[in-house]
């Protein structure tokens, strides 16, 4: 029989064999696109909103009533004074505030403007945000359409459109960010275990003492999860486009080279950490601790880059999923090219040749 | 038959400023069963390394087989077989599958293996077992697998890392069985142990301390040299200088 071949087996046995660690292998990366998906969207519906509006005229009736059949908004409670927000925000009935002055329409009449007040409950400061927006933007719509009636000399009109992703769908940046995720985290931690394993049960001793070469021993342990990844990708993206209507606006063809890089460069680092990693459990926290955490936190997954402090944007430069990230968000969404991507897949590239021979030097010393 | 399978002459490992062997030069002939004895740390692990082929030696010569440790390490490994401290099989696997990974490994066919298989699990008494996962295995008869699955390719020197260590004297009993069954066939057998009643079992044994071999002979002679009724009661003598 073939060296390696007998080599491939058992690796597939051990896999198929454990199957908790397979559960996990599969079902977490499915389960967290769908919750992100479904559960961690940016996009609100039907906000419960409060109105004040003491003047109660012509004007502030018809914006309230745009307000109201945007969808975006449910109108809970229609209040006398401003000073009955209070309770209502703090018993959580609402999430955002309109107040009108008491004499909204004669102001409009004779100054030709008028203040309304936003309040956003800011203890969840992202919805906050996305619901002022979207008020403002009702506002600036009723003000400019009156502004076209009224027929002023000269008038700004502000058009806004959202690229690429015209709805703000959160799912657009949680299946590249949840395959950036899932990628490092089955080529690196799951090769890194299951290299600490063999070290823990004492059969790596055995592995290199036979004639196995150390090549086939590391492309052995790391062709599985490759193949494991693979398919996890494949998973993931076919759950963002067929559930969340998801585009690929790129060549396929592109997203699947890029992601074999990307996956290159994590099952190397795997394999360094698992040079340094005497146990599993180590291996684990070595890998929890050095790959995930950051791929979670700095590579603009989930929080943006552009507002980190200059050190971490700078530490989430030498986090490959920052690239891939960029890479995948540019083919999947953008419809980028490699001669966009050129940049970036450089950058991976030769991330993937230094913790190639960082751990093939390392491998070597080590065991 | 040659002479000698194993010679080493000022075999030395060293370690950034550590020296973990130093200059040992010993010959072992064929079907012997050798021992190395010795503390824990006190370098017998690496020089067993070193003769395996898993550990590039610092400076000196190591012959095993007839072939340069230095210079062909991967010719030595074709060539020997290892047994580890920790019985180095795969829980997950059962009998039969650690065998075949084992004989898949050496470079054996299929049809091979399957004849090993078959003669090695009548010969253990495993019949019942031999699809069952080795995690469900008694301690003892795990050892015996493993001693038995490395010498898979019929090997003519094996080397055992503290094979008996964690295991009731009794089962260390019935391992040392097997091993005389393989030295009897002509295969040489080197093993490390801190286990000095073991020392008893080989045919001889070189005491080491700090890197270096400080006694070489067989277990009755040491005895008489130092003056001792056991083989621990030597390796104190030894061990206080």
């Amino acid at each position: 029989m073939n060296r390696f071949t007998a080599f491939i087996i058992k690796e597939f046995r051990h896999i198929l064999r454990d199957r908790r660690t397979l559960l996990i292998l599969f079902g977490m990366p499915m389960a967290q696109v769908l919750l992100f998906g479904f559960v961690l969207t940016n996009e609100i519906k039907n906000a419960a909103i409060a109105i004040v509006d003491p003047s109660k005229d012509a004007q502030s009736t018809a914006l309230i009533q745009k307000l109201a059949s945007s969808g975006y908004f449910r109108i809970e409670k229609n209040l006398e004074a401003a000073s009955q927000l209070d309770p209502a925000f703090k018993e959580g009935k609402i999430k955002l505030a309109v107040v009108f002055p008491p004499d909204f329409a004669r102001q409009l009449d004779h100054d030709g403007s008028a203040p309304i007040q936003l309040l956003g409950d800011a203890s969840d400061p992202n919805t906050a945000t996305t619901l002022i927006n979207y008020a403002a933007n009702i506002i600036q719509d009723f003000s400019a359409q009156r502004k076209a009636e009224a027929v002023l000399p000269y008038q700004i009109e502000v058009q806004t459109h959202m690229l690429y992703n015209p709805e703000l769908k959160a799912v657009y940046s949680f299946v590249p960010g949840v395959m950036t995720l899932i990628l490092m985290l089955i080529s690196a931690m799951m090769t890194s275990i299951t290299i600490a394993k063999e070290k823990e049960m004492g059969t790596m001793e055995v592995l290199l003492a036979s004639p196995l070469k150390p090549i086939q021993i590391i492309l052995g342990k790391t062709a599985p999860y490759l193949v494991l990844s693979f398919i996890n990708a494949i998973i993931v993206v076919l759950i963002g486009v067929f559930i969340f209507g998801m585009p690929i606006r790129g060549s396929i063809l592109l997203l699947g080279l890029e992601s074999a890089l990307y996956m290159f460069v994590a099952l190397s680092l795997g394999i360094l950490i698992s040079t340094r990693a005497a146990t599993q459990q180590a291996a684990l926290f070595m890998s929890a601790l050095g790959l995930l955490m950051p791929t979670m936190l700095l590579s603009g997954f989930i929080f943006p880059r552009e507002s980190m402090p200059y050190v971490l944007q700078v530490l989430g430069n030498i986090i490959p999923a920052t690239w891939f990230n960029q890479i995948i968000k540019g083919v999947m969404i953008k419809g980028a090219g490699i001669e966009v991507l050129w940049f970036q897949t450089c950058v991976l590239g030769v991330m993937a040749l230094v913790f190639v021979v960082l751990s093939m030097r390392n491998f070597k010393d080590r065991l | 038959m040659e002479a000698h399978v194993i010679f080493t002459d000022k075999l030395t490992k060293t370690f950034g400023s550590f020296t973990a062997v130093d200059q040992i030069s010993f010959s072992v002939a064929a079907g012997e069963i050798f021992g190395f004895l010795g503390a824990n740390g006190a370098g017998k692990t690496t020089a067993l390394r070193m003769l395996s082929g898993l550990l590039k030696p610092t400076s000196g010569i190591a012959m095993v087989a007839g072939v340069d440790v230095m210079r062909h390490p991967e010719q030595v490994k074709r060539r020997i077989g290892y047994m580890s401290q920790k019985f180095s099989l795969y829980e997950d696997l059962t009998i039969r599958e650690n065998i075949r990974f084992y004989g898949g490994i050496y470079g054996l066919s299929v049809q091979t293996i399957r004849e090993k298989t078959k003669k090695l699990v009548d010969k253990l008494e495993l019949g019942a077992h031999v699809d069952e996962l080795v995690l469900r295995l008694p301690l003892g008869w795990r050892q015996k697998l493993a001693l038995s699955v490395a010498m898979l390719h019929e090997p003519r020197i094996v080397f055992l890392d503290e094979p008996t260590s964690g295991v009731d004297p009794l089962t260390r009993r019935q391992f040392w069985d097997l091993i005389y069954e393989a030295a009897a066939d002509g295969v040489t057998l080197m093993v490390t142990t801190h286990y000095m009643e073991e020392a008893e079992y080989c045919n001889r044994v070189s005491m080491m301390v700090d890197g270096k071999i400080e006694a070489l002979d067989t277990p009755g002679q040491l005895k008489k040299t130092y003056n001792a009724t056991s083989m621990d009661e030597v390796f104190r003598k030894l061990a206080r200088g």
